[in-house]
């Protein structure tokens, strides 16, 4: 009862000077709507806006796509376009024959690492923005190009499967609804591992992997790492996944020089995974070069 | 021509745990996939995988939260199966070194998910999808099992009875993406076709631009109808800007749905007093809708999911995957600031019609994962199903194409199956433009397999120069039109002129495709022409959604219509079914099952 005192003489105050709750909203409504408006008016001459790309071009059997050659675009900019969408519109509008691999958009399948701005990068999640324009767009560099943008990624897979790269437990648990124990440490040790998405970036960007085809490479050691840290296989096993890792074209060929690391779009410390394992080579007595 | 045991189109989540346990019974088995393995969308999957793993929970439980998710539209024998088979599932996960997110004593996680009785999503942060594909793509490297990689399936090789039901798949025809070499794949078991969704028929989605429903359209053609197509699943928290999926996991984790107002929506609204920002998905995008409709969203377009209150600590822990999403592509701290979200499609329910083995009404030919319609989601999909829906279906069906399986099913299939017809006319002419067109046509030849096959290629070999080799309009235009449509007028509100309307462009768009051509003239890796043959599969099922849609004269799940705002289940507790018939389609029914071996399950109202 007595609430209900104390507010009507508010309310009533609030009618006085004519903004009831009611107005207030309304008010704040209409606030919201100006802003909006000039939002609009923002994006409208941002869609004026347009941003270039150069696009490297080469296909063997097309005539005059025989030697490699660069093709500009111009399309129109929007607030959140990424160099994918830049790609695709190009395609979609000007030029049906631009070639390029692409899936999920979301940067989870892997399949757009391109050699953008001279850094390899995942299109779908490099912002036009911020970026300079003309975006120079590229294959990744190291590997043979298909087409366009295609490049082949057999050698990359066939590195990734040299390491063996499937869990192999020494024994599973009796129960048959009975799950491994793994603490969450062990989790956190191996999560950021188990992020890698294959885009081949750090391969790309390794010197090493360059000039000597044989190394395993970033992605697969780390791969190897994945497995070699995950408390839920054998010692046994560990001691085998280290002896693949530490031969002549594995973990000892890294230079410590932190590409890999910079490019990966997953944030993966692949360097450091590397390092990690050169130390448990050496500790398990493991012959170093 | 290449030849095995058993051939799997498409290598994401489904097909490889087929091909793995067809490969578990012995058969000769190989993946075909347009795309690489790991490069599949299973790997966006990210909030988990159900099963009834604790011991206070049980697969009953699990099984009639699924029924009545469903809206009672999933059949009893698909939902149980399901159910029962899930919990050995995960734990064969775990056993092939799936990096679950775990709890102290190194047990796997659970957590809440919407429509869940029982907190019994298993998850590996918020990206388990990405960890399931890698795991099970690790076992199939292991096994050594073949994979012809960005290989794209085109045409099932299937005889030509008149009824589908009479028909053997003997193989399929794939065309090598680097090359440009159309080639026979000759299948002496069975096929299963494995490829996805058909989130590409519309223009706001979570799917890849790869999901373009080419099983569903290729298994149609080839006579096994699809099955409640006009069933499509609208996830809630999409980032407005691209359409990428913010996981049910942060809501599962607490996270809460404010509008313009600042009001927590799910509560203030009364969408559900129960299960708040919990209920079922369709529930949720129907409320946030509802909300934008009525002046409540935010720029009149969306609503704010906000997970700030659950402090750094665990949000970096099980939902560290949706910082970044929500940073990269829409510019948004989660930490700091709630994430915009609207509805966006998602995944489709229905699929090609199969039994609870996966296999469809034509002999041989099997369908598994999002592009298979056992029944399992009916009307609407719970989350944390689509995962182990794969696993245990994947399996059966792996099984059963290597000849494993004694039973029989119970879920009928084909014509045979059929309880009523559709009695009403199409506002849009439907089906093929040309019936007289060769790849008009159901199914291939009655011969030997080996001629079934070789005229199967013969036809898509003609199919891939006529489209090099003629001059026409761009099909990126024809498609963009049907996604239009289908995103204005087929969306989570439906009305009877707006579903005439999307039939009427629809056709349209089909008219034009008939004009497509090819510009690039290379062999080499021509996605040009890969995207050119897709958009025919997109038209053919964005044109079962639409007809389904509007011969569906009630409110069930997923499938809302304006003028008819209850369950109708005198009518409609049955299953639409929409066959090719020679490029003359024909929309029927048959009857939803609702009896289980142990229980029969009484459709109830669906409150949440």
């Amino acid at each position: 009862m007595s609430t209900k005192i104390e507010e009507k003489p508010e309310t009533e105050t609030e009618a006085d000077e004519q903004t009831s709750p009611g107005e207030q909203r309304r008010e704040l409504k209409r606030e919201r709507a100006a802003e909006r408006e000039q939002q609009i008016q923002e994006e409208l001459s941002e869609a004026e806006k347009t941003v270039g790309i150069k696009v490297f071009r080469f296909d063997p059997e097309v005539a005059d796509k025989e030697e490699p050659r660069f093709d500009s675009f111009t399309v129109p900019f929007f607030r959140g376009m990424s160099v994918l969408d830049a790609l695709v519109y190009a395609r979609d509008t000007y030029d049906s024959s631009l070639t390029f691999r692409h899936s999920c958009r979301q940067a989870v399948c892997g399949s757009d690492a391109l050699f953008i701005n001279g850094r390899q990068r995942l299109a779908c999640k490099t912002q036009v923005s911020d970026l300079e324009s003309p975006i120079r767009i590229e294959p990744l560099p190291h590997q043979d190009v298909v087409k366009d943008l295609v490049v082949d990624m057999e050698h990359f897979y066939e590195q990734m499967h040299a390491v063996e790269p499937y869990f192999d437990p020494d024994e599973l648990p009796d129960g048959e609804l009975e799950e491994q124990r793994q603490t969450p440490e062990n989790r956190e040790k191996v999560k950021l591992s188990t992020r890698c998405i294959w885009c081949g970036a750090c391969m790309s960007s390794c010197n090493i992997a360059a000039g000597d085809n044989e190394y395993l490479g970033p992605a697969a050691i780390n791969k190897a790492y994945r497995f070699a840290m995950d408390e839920r296989e054998g010692d046994d096993r560990k001691q085998e996944r280290l002896r693949i890792v530490e031969q002549e074209h594995g973990v000892w060929r890294c230079q410590t020089q932190f590409s890999c690391t910079e490019v990966c779009p997953k944030d993966i410390p692949l360097t450091e995974h590397i390092q990690e394992l050169k130390r448990e080579a050496i500790k398990s007595n493991l012959k170093f070069w | 021509m290449y030849e095995h045991d058993v051939i799997v189109v498409g290598a994401g989540g489904a097909g490889l745990r087929a091909a793995i346990e067809a490969h578990e019974e012995g058969a000769d088995v190989a993946l075909v996939t347009k795309l690489h393995p790991v490069r599949s969308h299973t790997g966006a999957a990210e909030g988990g995988i159900n099963a009834a793993l604790h011991e206070k929970d049980s697969w009953d439980l699990h099984a009639y939260d699924t029924m009545k998710g469903s809206d009672y539209l999933g059949d009893a024998p698909a939902i149980d199966a399901f159910a029962k088979e899930a919990r050995h599932e995960v734990i064969q996960l775990e056993h092939w070194g799936m990096p679950f997110s775990r709890e102290e004593d190194g047990t796997v996680s659970q957590r809440p998910f919407g429509g869940l009785s029982y907190p019994r999503t298993t998850y590996a942060g918020a990206e388990t999808g990405h960890h399931l594909l890698h795991t099970m793509y690790e076992q199939v490297v292991k096994r050594g099992i073949e994979v012809y990689d960005e290989w794209f399936v085109t045409r099932l090789a299937v005889t030509n009875e008149p009824n589908p039901a009479d028909r053997t798949c003997h193989g399929c025809v794939a065309y090598e993406i680097a090359t440009g070499e159309v080639s026979g794949f000759y299948a002496r078991q069975g096929v299963i076709l494995a490829t996805g969704g058909t989130g590409q028929a519309f223009d706001h989605t979570t799917n890849a631009i790869a999901c373009t429903g080419d099983g569903q359209a290729m298994a149609y053609r080839a006579g096994a109808p699809m099955e409640d197509m006009e069933f499509v699943q609208f996830h809630p928290t999409t980032l407005p800007s691209t359409g990428v999926l913010i996981s049910e996991g942060v809501r599962g984790e607490g996270g809460i749905l404010y509008n313009d107002n600042e009001e927590r929506l799910m509560f203030e609204y009364g969408y559900a007093n129960n299960s708040g920002e919990l209920a079922s998905r369709d529930v949720v995008s129907r409320a946030e809708l509802t909300e934008v409709n009525e002046g409540r969203g935010i720029e009149d377009e969306y609503v704010h999911l906000d997970m700030r209150h659950l402090g750094e600590e665990r949000i970096i822990d099980r939902l560290e995957n949706i910082l970044h999403l929500a940073e990269d592509f829409e510019g948004v701290d989660g930490l700091d600031e709630p994430m915009p979200v609207k509805p966006g499609q998602h995944y489709q329910m229905g699929g090609t019609e199969v039994d609870e083995y996966g296999h469809s009404c034509v002999d041989g030919l099997y369908a598994v994962g999002e592009c298979a319609c056992y029944s399992l989601h009916g009307a609407n999909r719970l989350g944390g199903n689509a995962l182990p829906e794969l696993l245990v279906f994947g399996a059966r069906a792996g099984r059963h194409a290597a000849g494993a399986v004694e039973e029989e099913p119970e879920i009928p299939t084909g014509p045979g199956a059929k309880s009523d017809d559709w009695d009403e006319e199409s506002p849009a002419e439907l089906g093929a433009v040309d019936a007289s067109d060769p790849v008009a046509a159901d199914g291939g030849a009655v011969a030997t397999p080996q001629e079934v096959l070789e005229q199967a290629v013969e036809t898509e070999r003609e199919r891939v120069e006529t489209l090099m080799e003629r001059d026409g309009i761009n099909h990126a235009d024809v498609r963009a039109k049907v996604q239009k449509t289908m995103t204005e007028n087929v969306n989570v509100f439906r009305e009877e002129s707006n579903l005439k309307q999307a039939l009427k462009d629809i056709r349209e768009a089909r008219e034009e495709y008939q004009n497509v051509a090819v510009a690039d003239p290379s062999r080499t890796y021509n996605t040009d022409l890969v995207h050119t043959i897709e958009t025919r599969n997109v038209i053919d099922v964005a044109e079962s959604i639409a007809l389904g849609a509007l011969a569906r004269k009630e409110f069930r799940g997923a499938h809302w219509r304006k003028q008819y705002q209850e369950r109708r289940d005198d009518e409609y507790l049955k299953h639409t079914l929409y066959a090719w018939n020679g490029g003359n389609p024909e929309l029927y029914y048959k009857p939803v099952i609702l009896e289980g071996h142990e229980k029969k399950y009484e459709p109830k109202i669906r409150s949440y």
